[in-house]
């Protein structure tokens, strides 16, 4: 049973991410781009974890934590640089 | 018993698949980009919250050991989503609102947005204007 669920899960996850792939690279305006950017990063940590239980490992945790820490950084990165047209003043 | 916790687990992984799917469908379906900020930022974070919960009770039913990962990365997005919803928001009403679109702030001054471009109005950078004020004192 918990087999089909995380079969169902990795293939919604899987549409999600087609999907912020989509307005990533078609989208109305920036910020519409930096925030299916960040909603990607937050979808990849759901894949990773959902593979971590696939494989039976808890080897994939740290690579979670480290994608979910990078992917804040960048998507506040952006922000600011559409705000401020700089980064760090 | 070990039924019991099959069926929450998948009723978990279904519930967080299912959001996670929704958050994305909302990135591209709806109609402008407040509400577009809206559905991922809600929907993304209560699947992946899901999701983290069933991997949590998985590793301590399956595999007999209690982990405190999932917690860390929990708590570590329910952090930063608002930090980042509210920074893509700014961002959105600094370049499709202009100032005269928005509700006036009460008092003087601008809202902090357009307070940079009220400070470089004059035809000079808000940081020349800094430093002279600091030379003066």
């Amino acid at each position: 049973m918990i087999t089909y669920a995380l079969i169902f899960a990795i293939a919604c996850y899987s549409a999600a991410l087609l999907f912020n792939l989509f307005r990533v690279v078609k989208a109305p305006g920036v910020t519409d781009r930096v925030l299916a950017l960040d909603t990607m990063a937050i979808n990849a940590i759901a894949m990773i974890v959902l593979f971590g239980i696939y494989e039976g490992t808890a080897l994939f945790f740290e690579a979670s934590i480290l994608y979910a820490m990078t992917g804040f950084v960048a998507t506040v990165a952006f922000a600011k640089f559409i705000l401020r047209g700089d980064i760090i003043e | 018993m070990e039924l019991i916790w099959d069926i929450v687990i998948s009723a978990l992984l279904v519930i967080g698949g299912f959001f996670g799917f929704v958050g994305s469908l909302g990135l591209v379906k709806l109609p402008d980009p407040m509400t577009r900020l809206h559905a991922p930022t809600k929907a993304a974070t209560l699947g992946v919250g899901s999701i983290l919960i069933a991997s949590m009770i998985w590793f301590a039913v399956k595999q007999d050991h209690l982990s405190l990962h999932e917690l860390m990365v929990t708590v570590f997005i329910f952090l930063t989503a608002p930090v980042t919803a509210h920074f893509i928001s700014k961002a959105n009403i600094f370049r499709d609102w202009p100032a005269e679109k928005l509700p006036r702030p009460a008092g003087e001054g601008e809202w902090a947005v357009h307070q940079a471009d009220a400070d470089t109005s004059k035809g000079e950078l808000a940081v020349e204007k800094e430093t002279e004020a600091a030379q003066q004192d």
